[in-house]
């Protein structure tokens, strides 16, 4: 079952990859979230039951429900155009993103270790370099920050691959989570919505060397 | 104490961030002070001693720690200057305490704590702080640099977790599961070779963002130029040191494994590449903080020279980092009184500096003397011995290219510092400059003497110190 999980969630990598519209990428990330739900409750049986808690609250609420929500009224507000502008073409970026996972599963496969689930391995890796890629060729910033988010749920697969013999490595995870939702959500996106009126990463050029 | 000392430090940050009252703000600022010098002089009598589980005091940790606090107070008396001419109102002035308070005690910690995770902890809150600091002054521009670094360092700090859960994969096939350093080094010999590989890749790169190195290191350009002077100044040295901290303390562990030569490798690639860069953007930049902020990059490279060289380039690395510490936030500490006189970055619009301020002047050509590793600077000891280093261990060839690189580095600083100090420019109105108080540079020179004693006479005690720090490393 944690398998099938974590299988959906590599095929949301792609569909998000050929995705035109802001609002489908807020929809992946909360599906992104509850999947992590989920695997954080099948996967980590061997910890505390109030860490346990923690955790699940922490994707849930967190991952699932408010950043998502939080992200579709800063898309409202803001009135950024709905389109989520890609540098390349959808077919394109579909290649890109079906590349990195498959070179992450050769990789993965030539690892001879008994102690990591491949899987989890295969998943956070692809999420990593997929979330690096909307970064480097989205134009928005807000997609830029969908992009972190995505990188972030895929480092939490690799904690879980890892969490119930440290189940401190999850908890620091999250604290990774509530630090950068706090940064980068909380503080700084509203003012960037008031400055910037278009917000796309083409208007932060003003500071020059020379 | 340790527990007091952390607690006592965010309530004054706290105090500050709620106090909207002029005095109570330099009461509390004061009181910052005192808790700080006495925390210091605390981890110097409890040398080599272990506190609260996560935090040691060793060698190289009270090094830093020193440096930190001796640069902390002139930083602060810089920031009541500064606050007191920009008619700041409460509430920001606020903000930029408690950042302040906050940025320094969440560097002590860093340096002490003995604990990887510990150390990403506090490198998490550190960025908070310093990006409220490059928030200051509210606007388009402050807000560019903010945005730019909070989303350079979030994906840095996400790198060096994702470097930590690496490393704990390849502790695992030892069967243990403490990130400790001292657990490290006990289980060095049995850590998985591929994961280690990966974790040392991950976390170098994240703590690059910190200690200003390719391929991370233009957050810290842009902070360094949008923040204001005194904040700039302890975001260009000890925050840079908390990022060598990190990076030494793992470093020490890959290099008694069988990845010693390879870390190497990748260290001498990050360094070459960081000195290539700042030579490219010194010859090309034209504001001055920015200068100041390449000229760290520039450094930083030089001292990762020193590690990957080894033998007497550990020595060397560590004095580097702290006498640059001292030279580089002096610079900085100057150049709200540069900029109060020609009111511009750009040095363009500077010149003749020395009609104008004799005693600044001479802490721009002295910092200029010292930031370029020119005898008496104490920075020429430790670079000669860090190209000893790399001659000894046969990298010539790296020699010779870094030796280019600085010779440029030397040229296009000195062209644009003699310019600000000698050459008059158009458009002066000479009448209204401001008159500036010469002893507002006694700090630098405090600063710059200190950086010339510890490089050319330097007391027993602190050779110990530096000899002692790098002794975990293989000779």
């Amino acid at each position: 079952m944690t398998n099938v999980l974590l299988i959906i969630f590599i095929i949301s990598l792609f569909y998000v990859s050929i995705a035109n519209r802001l609002i489908t990428y807020v929809r992946v990330l909360a599906l992104q979230g509850f999947i992590l739900f989920g695997v954080t409750f099948m996967q980590l049986n061997k910890i505390e039951t109030w860490n346990l808690v923690l955790i699940m609250l922490e994707t849930i609420v967190f991952k699932a429900i408010a950043v998502p929500v939080f992200l579709g009224h800063l898309i409202k507000r803001n009135k950024i155009t709905r389109v989520a502008e890609p540098y390349l073409s959808n077919f394109m970026s579909l290649i890109i993103v079906t590349a990195i996972v498959v070179i992450t599963v050769v990789l993965a496969n030539s690892i001879q270790d008994s102690h990591l689930d491949k899987i989890f391995f295969i998943v956070s890796l692809s999420t990593l370099f997929t979330g690096l890629y909307f970064i480097a060729s989205r134009k928005k910033i807000i997609t830029h920050v969908m992009g972190y988010l995505m990188i972030e749920n895929g480092v939490f697969v690799l904690s879980l691959a890892a969490g119930n013999e440290m189940p401190n490595l999850v908890n620091l995870g999250i604290m990774l989570d509530v630090f950068a939702s706090v940064l980068i959500l909380g503080i700084f996106f509203n003012k960037i919505g008031d400055v910037f009126k278009d917000a796309d990463v083409d208007r932060l050029t003003d500071m020059k060397d020379y | 104490m340790t527990l007091i000392y952390l607690i006592v430090a965010f309530s004054i940050a706290a105090l500050l961030l709620a106090n909207r009252n002029n005095v109570l703000n330099n009461v509390l600022v004061i009181l910052f002070i005192i808790v700080q010098i006495s925390f210091t002089f605390f981890a110097c009598f409890n040398y080599r001693s272990n506190a609260l589980v996560y935090f040691s005091f060793d060698s190289l940790g009270l090094l830093l720690l020193l440096t930190l606090t001796i640069i902390s107070i002139p930083a602060l008396i810089h920031s009541y200057l500064y606050m007191k001419r920009h008619d700041e109102t409460p509430a920001s002035r606020a903000i930029y305490y408690a950042a302040m308070v906050s940025l320094i005690t969440s560097i002590t910690a860093a340096y002490l704590a003995n604990h990887i995770a510990v150390i990403w902890i506090f490198t998490e809150m550190t960025t908070l702080s310093a990006s409220m600091l490059i928030y200051h002054h509210r606007n388009r521009l402050a807000l560019e640099g903010t945005w730019k670094y909070v989303f350079i360092c979030a994906i840095s700090i996400t790198f060096v977790f994702i470097g930590i859960l690496f490393l704990s994969l390849s502790l695992r096939g030892a069967g243990s599961n403490d990130l400790s350093f001292a657990n490290l080094m006990a289980y060095k010999d049995r850590l998985n070779p591929f994961w280690l590989r990966l974790a040392f890749l991950f976390i170098f790169t994240g703590f690059t963002a910190k200690l200003g190195l390719v391929p991370m290191y233009t957050a810290g350009i842009d902070a360094k130029d949008i923040a204001p002077a005194p904040a700039g100044a302890l975001l260009a040295s000890v925050l840079m040191n908390m990022g060598f901290v990190a990076i030494f303390r793992f470093y020490a562990i890959i290099a008694h494994t069988g990845l010693y030569r390879w870390a190497n490798l990748i260290v001498f690639i990050a360094a070459l590449l960081s000195i290539f860069v700042a030579t490219v953007y010194m010859t090309k930049v034209l504001n001055i903080k920015r200068m100041f902020a390449y000229s760290g990059i520039e450094h930083m490279g030089i001292v990762m020279l020193g590690v990957a060289a080894g033998g007497i380039g550990y020595y060397a690395a560590v004095l580097h980092v702290i006498l640059h510490a001292f030279v580089k936030s002096s610079l900085f500490f100057q150049f709200n009184q540069l900029y109060r006189t020609f009111q511009s970055k750009s040095i363009e619009d500077a010149g003749n500096y020395f009609k104008y301020n004799p005693a600044g002047a001479m802490v721009i050509l002295f910092g200029f003397i010292s930031a370029t590793a020119m005898p008496p600077s104490g920075m020429f000891v430790s670079e000669f011995l860090i190209f000893r280093s790399l001659f000894e261990s046969s990298h010539i060839v790296i020699l010779l290219v870094v030796l280019v690189l600085l010779t440029i580095v030397i040229w296009a600083f000195g062209k644009n510092t003699l310019k600000i100090l000698f050459l008059p420019v158009a458009g002066i109105d000479e009448a209204s400059l401001p008159k500036i108080n010469q002893w507002e540079s006694f700090s630098q020179y405090v600063l710059l003497f200190t950086a010339v004693w510890l490089g050319l006479n330097p007391p027993l005690a602190f050779v110990e110190l530096l000899k002692d720090a790098v002794k975990i490393l293989p000779n």
